[in-house]
């Protein structure tokens, strides 16, 4: 399985990254590697075992349906580069 | 190709806002409506290292959203990360589900013209709602307010079952009229807690194969439903007809023009790189659980409908109307339980408070009054102190204040007269001022005493007993032959 360098700009551009072109170079190997080394994992035998949906074997954690406030908006605002009337205030977003 | 040799081919996504009192993953109220992120916390914030914790009541109504539409329940579940940027969105994730919904293979029945039909669902998961974003129209920017991130939804997934805007639409109401019975949301659509994506394709009466499909994303009322996929059926018909492909796309519905608009979609948009999510633990569900939810269930529409028509002698029409909605049910349970006659309230709710509240351009959900009041209106129609046409005027007021209905007459003076001696002053007022109509009548005319009654109604405001007046003019109408 080879990872293309199309592959790689497609990904960057989905988790919003620009990457130079040595940096693209350099994760197209990067990526190759790990993809290799995942592939390990593919070609374990399964076909005795149970399916395994998470990586946790805990389950059922929940919470109960009860309203705690946190009532400090303030220092939720606090690292907003930009705010106005207790909202973030962002760029202008087109609909 | 003729119009009548397409077909159109819908299927719904449907969200809707589960009226838990606290958020999926963090305790902050769901409420709506307060002051911009003031139901908030580090972790609806998405503020480093917070963890989710899931609520277990949006467990337990999905299940419930699933056993009421024929779901089969996923016993081993979990949550799965939907990556995508958007200011609305904080953790630039959802959390979601993907291969593991709670529950899938299920379906509703609607009614039609051609008779009842099962609209396949083909899954219901659970996932957090986004923020809101707010902007100003001086070009100041976008402002983003975190209330609503993290509000716990369910999405249905149709299957593309639906043929027309008009069977679209019941599905709709159906699942609405659903939830609303099991009370797992207020389904207010104008608040946005219940919303659709809309799929439409067309393709030739008797094809196989589906037509390209667009989509329009997050429709919040029935009316525009309607609209835009009439809307859109007719656009892409055309673009057929002139030879053009359709292109698969989101759309923006405008109702102010009543048109389809591209959006300018993000490229790539669907690639949402799924995987699980590892702050999560999986989600296991025994059959006891899921016995237990399905025991506790309330009586569903369905089966609601067959009571009223079997032990309330409803014809079907009133028996399908008045379980349309849980609100009309209940009121219409409350009324019969204190007045007795089914076939009254029955016809009140059907006829006269749905024209009102349409009048009024309300859901049966802001109804005000209860069983208590209409059902004490039914008893004064039937103990003859109020005509039916008072009734109405009292159904009116109801609508303004509640309060109780022998009250309401009482205070208007509306109360009937059924005083023999009073109507016969009226009746003798009434034929002496309509000489003509007397004549009339004696000529045969049996309207004209049609309209001798109304003369005699509008004289005491509708109060007269009907019955009484009836006679009475008839026996003096006799008199002279």
């Amino acid at each position: 399985m080879a990872i293309s360098k199309e592959e790689v700009i497609h990904i960057a551009k989905l988790a919003d990254l620009n990457l130079s072109e040595d940096e693209i170079e350099k994760y197209t190997k990067d990526m190759q590697e790990i993809l290799e080394f995942a592939n390990r994992i593919n070609n374990v035998d399964t076909s005795e075992m149970t399916e395994t949906i998470a990586a946790n074997e805990k389950s059922n954690v929940f919470r109960k349906d009860e309203v705690v406030k946190f009532e400090n908006r303030e220092v939720l605002l606090s690292n907003a580069p930009s705010q106005d009337e207790g909202m973030f205030r962002i760029p202008k977003v087109l609909n | 190709m003729a119009r009548e040799d397409y077909e159109v081919v819908i299927g719904l996504e449907v969200h809707c806002e589960l009226s838990t009192k606290t958020k999926i993953f963090c305790s902050c109220s769901t409420e709506f409506g307060g002051e911009p992120n003031t139901h908030c916390c580090p972790i609806c914030m998405a503020m480093p290292g917070t963890l989710p914790v899931l609520n277990e009541k949006v467990v337990e109504y999905a299940v419930k959203a699933g056993l009421a539409t024929n779901c089969s329940i996923e016993k081993n579940s979990k949550n799965d990360r939907k990556n995508y940027f958007y200011p609305d969105n904080p953790k630039s994730y959802q959390i979601s589900q993907y291969d593991k919904p709670l529950c899938y293979d299920g379906y509703v029945t609607i009614e039609t013209e051609e008779g009842e039909k099962k609209i396949r669902i083909e899954r219901i998961h659970i996932e957090e709602d986004a923020g809101k974003l707010n902007h100003d129209e001086y070009g100041r920017g976008s402002f983003v307010d975190l209330n609503r991130a993290g509000v716990p939804l369910i999405e249905v997934v149709s299957k593309p079952d639906l043929r027309s805007a008009k069977e679209a639409e019941s599905y709709m109401r159906k699942l609405k009229s659903i939830f609303e019975y099991i009370e797992i949301s207020d389904c207010k659509m104008e608040q946005g807690s219940l919303r659709a994506d809309v799929n439409v394709s067309v393709r030739k009466k008797g094809s196989k194969e589906f037509g390209t499909r667009t989509e329009m994303k997050n429709m919040n009322s029935f009316r525009n439903i309607v609209r835009a996929i009439e809307y859109e059926t007719e656009r892409q018909i055309d673009e057929i007809e002139n030879g053009n492909e359709i292109m698969q796309e989101s759309l923006r519905w405008d109702e102010i023009s009543g048109r389809t608009f591209p959006m300018r979609d993000k490229e790539d948009a669907d690639d949402y790189r799924y995987f699980p999510e590892p702050d999560l633990v999986s989600i296991k569900l025994s059959d006891e659980y899921i016995n237990k939810i399905k025991n506790e269930l309330p009586e569903l529409p369905e089966s609601r409908r067959k009571r009223y028509i079997d032990d309330y002698n409803l014809t079907e029409k009133a028996a399908n109307f008045v379980t349309s909605s849980k609100y009309y049910s209940n009121l219409f349970e409350e009324a019969v339980e204190i007045c007795k006659n089914p076939k009254t309230v029955g016809n009140l709710i059907m006829s006269d408070i749905a024209r009102i509240l349409n009048e009024r351009e309300e859901e049966p959900d802001s109804l005000k009054f209860t069983g208590k009041e209409l059902g004490e209106l039914v008893t004064l129609i039937d103990k003859g102190t109020i005509s039916s046409s008072i009734a109405k005027k009292v159904l009116e007021e109801l609508f303004n204040e509640v309060k109780m209905p022998s009250k309401i007459i009482e205070e208007k003076g509306w109360v009937q007269i059924s005083d023999e001696n009073a109507i016969k002053e009226v009746v003798e007022k009434v034929l002496d001022a309509n000489p003509q109509s007397v004549s009339d009548y004696k000529a045969g005319k049996d309207k004209a005493l049609g309209f001798l009654v109304g003369q005699a109604m509008k004289e005491t405001k509708g109060k007269a007993n009907p019955q009484m007046l009836n006679k009475l003019f008839l026996e003096e109408l006799k008199k002279g032959e």
